[in-house]
């Protein structure tokens, strides 16, 4: 089983992200789980969501303690959020930043990955939501949902206008990750 | 025995959790047309907007770039942008 | 056809099989998804209900009463305070034999406030007369619906039946389900025809006052039914198997429990994590399974006396107290088997309270520190400085 933990802050999509990646996995064949733990609902509160995806039934309800994937869509929680705790030393990060990875000051042994997704969803969706973006450099670099799956997922969640608009943004992180090390 | 836990905390928390962090888009007070009409500072949900004589502006700590006083200038006064973090 | 969905939509599209002509909900969080997936479904023209928005939670349960009354198949849905708000009209459901289904996202009642999961609430109305059943993931929820409708259903139990599920754990999860087809489930649960009914027709008067000459019968046959659903719920989910192929216990269901020495005893979403606890110990060598209570009203005293005759130990973990009395798994459990010949030792556990998660370690933690001990209202995973120390 592979464990995958969103943070961000409410209104960024991050429990949609953990769906999505869950239905992308179910269409590729695979179990799996995806759940929210909520502060209050509002605007800009942090948000964490799990994913756990498996070759056989998912039966376990708890949260997510030792990831082996963390995606990060808000920079800025790093410092108030302990995004990195207990991210397995041989897992990987990917977080949306303009920053390089070095600057983050980020407490982990495990890769990390920078994208600039807030800026690419701003100049392919239209707006700052940035979810879909991550969740397509999150495929691309750990293979672990394929483009076939994410694009079937965001075209069962989202009107057909929309679903374009974001799986552009999927490819476009696509074609970046190719320029970046793959796992 | 011991003292049971009385389930009442300090008030002011709403002064401590600076809502700043949460914007991804800010508001920019150019101070070119500004009329001193202050629909900007009634408008505001957070009661963040302060000012006077023609020059207002939001208080960024609590400011979470809503956009409602951008909205809302009679004289488009206010621009909203992407906030570089 | 299989799909992956969110536990609040299993809930909905299980109902919209159900044929409901009346749905009556008022939101709160945990359970706003389930209501806002049946008003779309419903404006959308997919289920074919009235869907009546009401002011409050009392709202919403006087007009189930009232549609059951006149024979329509109702159903709402609640959660902790608005459960506690429609309490006195789920008293008068049961008192009035009126077989109303209603989903209770199970969350901790207030105060403090909190939103997240635990068992409280559904313990408010343990004493009502309605029939309790706890569901443990997004199928089970799928299946369950149109098995409660037809228990209540029936015309030798005529009585509401809560279907409880974990809040945020199960109605926010995304999993795949087995979706139930139309035609199946039609078959499977006839429409509502009740003896009696609210009729211009032939006006009868229901709900009335009983003095004190009448009132001591009314109860002892509701007494009566509650024994008479036992047999009635295993009919009920023994025909659903054979119909879908699906078997998610009746009264109780067990897990490796065949040889175990040591029973693990939940209700609802934690029987998804002991599974894989029971799975890693008897890896280890350790001879456990599990007790899955699915019924909690009616309590399946014999079927448990039955299943745990060679358990040396019972470890209760359970997501509910009662103050000034002890855990009630835990002393249900007790209750189950004073008297008898064999007498497991019994441990209680009280978790996740008020949502506090609970890892697979903490499970274990549990059981290693109990094991052969008798340990009682345990409190798992608290802090104990901020308490004032251990007891």
């Amino acid at each position: 089983m592979k464990e995958v933990r969103l943070h961000g802050r409410g209104g960024q999509g991050v429990v949609t992200a953990a769906e999505l990646i869950a239905q992308a996995a179910f269409a590729d064949g695979k179990y799996a789980l995806a759940f929210p733990s909520f502060g209050s609902e509002r605007m800009g509160a942090p948000v964490t969501s799990f994913v756990k995806l498996s070759d056989k039934p998912i039966r376990a309800r708890n949260q997510i303690y030792e990831p082996d994937y963390l995606i990060v869509q808000d920079a800025t929680l790093i410092g108030s959020v302990d995004v990195t705790a207990g991210l397995k030393p041989n897992g990987l990060m990917i977080i949306d930043t303009e920053k390089k990875a070095g600057d983050l000051k980020l407490a982990t042994k495990a890769r990390v990955f920078t994208i600039p997704a807030t800026k690419i969803a701003l100049e392919i969706i239209g707006r700052p939501i940035q979810n879909t973006t991550l969740l397509g450099y999150f495929a691309a670099i750990t293979g672990l949902i394929s483009f076939e799956g994410v694009k079937k997922a965001i075209e069962h969640r989202f009107p057909a206008a929309i679903a374009q608009r974001n799986i552009a943004a999927v490819d476009k992180a696509f074609s970046l990750a190719r320029e970046v090390a793959h796992v | 025995m011991s003292k049971p836990i009385l389930l009442a905390v300090e008030p002011g928390s709403s002064k401590v959790n600076k809502t700043g962090s949460w914007r991804t888009m800010v508001p920019i007070f150019k101070h070119e047309t500004c009329t001193d009409c202050r629909i900007c500072v009634v408008v505001c949900p957070d009661a963040c907007v302060f000012g006077q004589d023609n020059k207002y502006y939001a208080d960024l700590d609590f400011c979470k770039g809503c956009g409602i006083c951008a909205y809302e200038c009679p004289v488009d006064d206010i621009d909203m942008v992407l906030e570089v973090k | 056809m299989r799909k992956l969905i969110e536990g609040s939509m299993a809930v909905a599209e299980s109902i919209r099989l159900c044929r409901p002509h009346v749905v009556a909900a008022y939101p709160i969080t945990p359970q706003t998804h389930i209501v806002e997936n049946l008003s779309q479904m419903v404006a959308d023209g997919d289920l074919k209900a009235e869907f009546i928005n009401v002011e409050s939670e009392f709202g919403a349960a006087s007009v189930v009463l009232g549609a059951c009354a006149v024979g329509a198949r109702a159903y709402s849905t609640t959660t902790a305070q608005g459960l506690l708000l429609m309490a006195e009209v789920l008293y008068n459901l049961a008192g009035m034999r009126l077989p109303v289904v209603i989903t209770c996202a199970n969350r901790a009642v207030s105060a403090p406030i909190n939103i997240w999961n635990d068992h409280s609430d559904a313990m408010v109305i343990r004493d009502s007369g309605m029939i309790m059943l706890f569901a443990e993931d997004s199928q089970e929820l799928m299946d369950i619906h149109p098995q409660a409708y037809k228990i209540g259903e029936n015309p030798e139990i005529m009585l509401p039946v809560m279907v409880n599920m974990d809040g945020f754990i199960l109605t926010h999860a995304f999993e795949s389900v087995e979706l139930l087809d139309q035609k199946a489930v039609d078959d499977f649960l006839p429409p509502y025809n009740p003896e009696i009914k609210l009729d211009p027709a032939k006006p009868i008067t229901m709900g009335t006052l009983a003095e004190p000459r009448w009132y001591m019968e009314t109860r002892y046959k509701i007494a009566e039914t509650l024994d008479d659903a036992i047999p009635a719920i295993k009919k009920t989910a023994e025909e659903f198997k054979a119909k879908f192929g699906r078997w998610y216990g009746d009264l109780i269901d067990t897990y490796r429990l065949d040889d175990a020495k040591y029973a693990f005893v939940a209700m609802g979403s934690l029987i998804g994590t002991l599974k894989d606890v029971v799975d890693d110990l008897r890896a280890k060598g350790e001879k456990v399974g599990i007790l899955k209570i699915r019924s909690f009203r009616p309590f399946p005293y014999a079927m448990i006396r039955d299943v745990c005759r060679d358990v040396k130990q019972l470890i209760v973990f359970d997501k509910s107290y009662s103050y000034g009395w002890g855990s009630i798994l835990q002393n249900e459990l007790r209750n189950c088997f004073y008297g008898q010949k064999h007498t497991p030792l019994i441990s209680g556990f009280v978790v996740g309270l008020g949502g506090r998660d609970i890892p697979p370690k903490s499970l274990i933690s549990a059981y290693n520190m109990t094991k052969d001990k008798e340990m009682l209202n345990e409190f798992v995973d608290i802090n104990h400085e901020l308490v004032g120390g251990r007891r």
